[in-house]
């Protein structure tokens, strides 16, 4: 049978255990037994509906942080004072007491950013909103913006929250808002772009990464956008327009039209291009659905043709993102047995989806946050302005181990190389099997197996766990249940989702 | 003023030609005759004796034959902070140094020196000295790149990537590797870092680099907790993987799952879970050997304890990459940087002597490098400052020069800074070019002129 290409609907009846925990698991990042047994029991609609209408469920714990925007504010008055009077004086030592508080400053402030990002990895793990937190983070790897290069963890709070407001709202007024973002400005050097001295790098990346992709604009484009972006800039912690450096020449043309294009101006006129569309949906399809690659020439005819049924639906909705998902969430493509497991979690999702999906208690954001790294995703950090890479490059020989050993550390409280002992283990799996009518082992196996790694899991693949199960004389007790879980977050398969 | 690096078109004494296809033939057939075995359907009951195997297939003696240099191995080591590399290697002849440092200069009668010409060094380094003085070692003197970044960061990541206008892409090991590897290639062990994360270096495009921060970490650690879990976790992972081609979709096509070859992604993870346990059991088996010498404890050594054990035993390994930290001395640099040029020697030295008595120094070249030297003048806190340009050191079986380069001249500075006078990859292309013999041009994107490490 041809796999559906068109985003039709899911017949209602269709949706079943397998389909219950793929949505799940893939708008999200790791359910328990409970919440795909309580999804099946509720039906697609309504459990598309509490995903994507996340707005209208109570705020989410642990609640947002206190980000302090004064650890890196500009020198007051009275410093640039000192400042110039130590220099003219050249007084040694009252410029080493003041370099020596800005270097103080700048330490609190890499504190500062790594709370920020032992917030997010908690955050994700222990939503009740799992559809934001993914797209946050789809929007940051999109949107990719260092803190390594903006150096300024207020800044990188900023774009946290235009992520978090326009998340599944309009991708218009996020982009709008992304050239006024003054993370995005000094990461990519609009602070640099004048009138006089066109600096084309935030133009440049708006074409080819954020809004149309590569070959869809030509190098004089970049160029007129470089000069429409020209006096977007930021002070302190602000957005700054700056109209003596901007360029209000009513010449630039930019993809086949002439005009006064100033930033706002520009990114609308770049949505409207066919091209952004298409591009939008790839990458909604590629974090959704299938770890495409950047090279349409490796896609499936039926990957091809589905991605432009999606960026049809996303004009369809004026690039409204909510609207645009619930549709392929409620697609007979979407749940198609093509797409079901073939998509390997990143580093975030392996970690954020073993804590939510086995209940697992808070253990360390610091912890979590090294673990992540190890597998080469580092929250704020991602590798350039292109983002993560998705798929294959997640997993090689180094990666497996700290991705099996970073579940291990979450399931048992050993991390690598720590003494341990059960006490470390801190929860109770019994509760998990709420669902189970029953205690034999063999039935846990399979009530575990068919949520953490799919119910398409071949019984070769189950039977050493219920070996494992059935030579306990307690197979439902917690040490044995913890034992199981171990093993099976160890699996090659459970990179998958 | 002249630059220092140019791109070669022609005149190309060392003839760079791609690398030799015999410099990669046993290992090559260890690791063909590895993913072989490992996309096989009949591999988990052999995967246990996979590296009996291996060692069999493998009989040490015929390739390390004395005076017959087989595989080469580089061996990096990071020294990250940004060294001082004036205090490492002092210009003792020179007054405008004792000018500029008025408190921690090395004291022209401690220096240890390396030539006629004033120049010293350190005092601590006294088993890096005994290696120049032999002619196995030399230092390359004023690395740098143009228009220096002074953030760690951003200088660590440009010497990664060989990008000094970025410090973007991909790194300059894994770009040299990816010309070599094969797409999906997950379980080579070209290049092995030891610390918790890979180095950007060793990242190529596809290649991937083995990391771990100690070998006895690079395995599933929860395997301690019982043995029960133990038995059962080295059966799952060892799933009958039914097939490595592409699978075929109704409705036509192939499952694409990310910039390789097309296959299905089940099988993508139990062949790499594989990989990763034969890599495991060989890197474990390796270090577990007692070395011939002594190695001190401290942090660097015992990496490079390490890293000898793993050369011994003929790892697939061509790269090894190590680290140590603690060079960013702002404040009273003079007793820590004694400590660090002293553990840094010891770390050398050690290795150096261990390689002899196991008969490979024939076969390693060590580079060390940090990401930036330290400014000229001292501080006012007896510390230094971020800087530019510094020495690099070079440590192999023959080096025709003891010093290669000029030192950069103490009086015409650039903002307070020395002026390299040798590009970084000008050093990365002699060491691609002409001992590990692989493409500089891959690595590097053009042609370096080498600054004659290895020919004078």
């Amino acid at each position: 049978m041809p796999i559906p290409t068109r985003l039709a609907p899911l017949p209602p009846e269709a949706f079943g255990l397998a389909e219950a925990r793929h949505l799940l698991i893939r708008a999200g990042f790791g359910p328990s037994p409970a919440d795909v047994h309580a999804a099946v029991r509720d039906g697609l609609e309504m459990t598309v509906d509490g995903l994507v209408g996340y707005p209208g469920t109570a705020d989410p714990e642990p609640a947002e942080p206190n980000v302090d925007p004064d650890i890196l504010r500009p020198y007051t008055y009275e410093e640039q004072q000192q400042l110039r009077t130590a220099r003219q004086r050249n007084d040694q030592a009252a410029l080493d007491r003041l370099r020596e508080e800005r270097l103080g400053r700048e330490r609190q402030d890499r504190r500062q950013f790594a709370r920020m990002q032992h917030w997010w990895i908690e955050r994700m793990a222990r939503t009740t909103r799992p559809l934001e937190e993914s797209l946050v983070l789809l929007w940051h790897s999109h949107f990719a913006t260092r803190y390594r290069d903006v150096e300024d963890a207020y800044m990188m709070w900023q774009q946290q929250r235009l992520f978090r407001e326009h998340a599944q709202g309009s991708f218009t007024e996020m982009a709008v808002r992304i050239v006024r973002d003054p993370a995005m400005l000094r990461f990519l050097n609009n602070d640099r772009n004048v009138k006089s001295n066109p600096n084309e790098n935030l133009a440049r990346e708006l074409m080819e990464l954020f809004t149309l992709g590569e070959g869809n604009y030509t190098e004089r484009d970049i160029y007129h956008a470089a000069r429409a972006l020209t006096g977007y800039t930021l002070e302190d912690h602000s957005f700054r327009f700056r109209e003596d450096v901007h360029d209000d020449e009513n010449d630039k043309r930019i993809l086949g039209r002439t005009g006064p294009f100033n930033g706002d101006y520009l990114v609308r006129w770049l949505v409207k291009q066919p091209a952004c569309a298409e591009f939008i949906a790839f990458k909604l399809y590629r974090h959704f659905v299938a770890d495409l690659s950047d090279n349409r020439a490796q896609w499936a005819d039926w990957q091809t043709a589905t991605v432009r049924s999606l960026s049809r639906e996303l004009r369809r909705n004026e690039f409204e993102i909510g609207p645009t998902l619930r549709t392929l969430f409620t697609s007979t493509h979407f749940y198609d047995a093509a797409v079901r497991g073939n998509k390997i979690k990143p580093p975030a999702q392996l970690v954020a989806g073993t804590v939510s999906s086995m209940r697992l208690p808070w253990r360390s954001g610091r912890l979590a946050t090294e673990a992540m790294r190890r597998m080469g995703q580092e929250l704020f950090n991602p590798p350039t302005v292109a983002g993560w890479d998705v798929g294959r490059p997640w997993v090689n020989t180094s990666t497996m181990f700290a991705r099996q050993n970073a579940a291990a550390y979450l399931i048992s409280g050993k991390g690598p190389g720590e003494r341990w002992d059960r006490s470390d283990i801190g929860h109770d799996p019994s509760e998990l099997l709420e669902d189970l009518d029953s205690t034999q082992a063999y039935r846990v196996v399979d009530y575990f197996v068919d949520v953490y790694l799919g119910p398409h899991t071949p019984e070769a693949r189950r039977a050493p766990l219920k070996r494992f199960m059935g030579d306990r004389k307690n197979p439902t007790s917690p040490d044995v249940l913890v034992g199981l879980m171990l093993l099976i977050a160890a699996m090659p398969e459970y990179q998958l989702c | 003023m002249c630059t220092d690096y140019h791109p070669l078109s022609v005149n190309d004494p060392q003839g760079h030609q791609p690398a030799r296809a015999g410099a990669w033939t046993r290992r090559g057939f260890l690791q063909t005759g590895l993913s072989m075995m490992a996309t096989a359907s009949t591999v988990p009951a052999f995967l246990s004796n996979t590296g009996e195997a291996l060692a069999q297939s493998a009989p040490r003696g015929a390739v390390n034959t004395p005076g017959v240099p087989d595989e080469r191995v580089l061996v990096v080591v990071q020294l990250s902070g940004g060294n001082d590399g004036l205090n490492t290697v002092a210009p003792v002849g020179s007054r405008a140094y004792y000018n500029a440092r008025r408190s921690i200069a090395i004291a022209e009668g401690q220096a240890l020196m390396v030539d006629s010409r004033g120049i010293g060094l350190h005092p601590q380094l006294g088993e890096v000295h005994e290696l120049i003085a032999d002619r196995r070692g030399a230092v390359v003197q004023g690395v740098g790149y143009p228009n220096p970044n002074r953030s760690h960061f951003a200088s660590m990541d440009i010497w990664h990537t060989a990008d000094p206008s970025g410090g973007r892409g991909a790194g300059w090991i894994g770009k040299a590797f990816d010309a070599q590897s094969q797409a999906g290639d997950s379980g080579s062990m070209g290049c092995i870092s030891i610390g918790n994360e890979a180095p950007l270096a060793a990242h190529g495009e596809s290649f991937k680099p083995v990391a771990f921060e100690s070998a006895d970490l690079f395995r599933w650690t929860a395997e301690d907790i019982h043995p029960a879990v133990a038995e059962t976790y080295r059966e799952l992972q060892q799933a009958e993987v039914a097939s490595a081609e592409p699978v075929a979709l109704p409705g036509g096509g192939t499952l694409p799952m990310g910039p390789e070859a097309a296959t299905d992604a089940t099988a993508f993870v139990q062949r790499t879970a594989m990989d990763a346990q034969v890599a495991s059991m060989k890197v474990r088996r390796a270090v577990s050997a007692e070395p011939r010498t002594r190695f001190p404890g401290h942090g660097l050594a015992r990496q490079l304890r390490s890293v000898a054990a793993m050369i011994h035993a003929e790892l697939p390994t061509r790269v090894y990459y190590v680290s140590m930290g603690g060079f960013d001395t702002h404040a009273n640099q003079q007793g820590r940087h004694f400590q660090l040029m002293r553990q840094f020697s010891e770390s050398v030295g050690a290795f150096q002597a261990e390689l002899e008595a196991t008969g490979h120094a024939d076969r390693v070249v060590t580079v060390a490098f940090s990401e930036f030297g330290r400014r000229v003048a001292q501080n006012a806190s007896g510390g230094t400052d971020h800087g530019a340009a510094g020495p690099v050191f070079v440590f192999g079986p023959q080096m025709p020069q003891r010093l290669v380069g000029a030192h950069p001249s103490l009086t015409d500075l650039d903002r307070g800074d020395l002026k390299y006078k040798i590009d970084f990859r000008q050093v990365y292309a002699e060491l691609l070019d002409n001992w590990l013999e692989l493409d500089s041009m891959a690595a590097l994107g053009q042609r370096y002129r080498h600054p004659g490490i290895f020919s004078a």
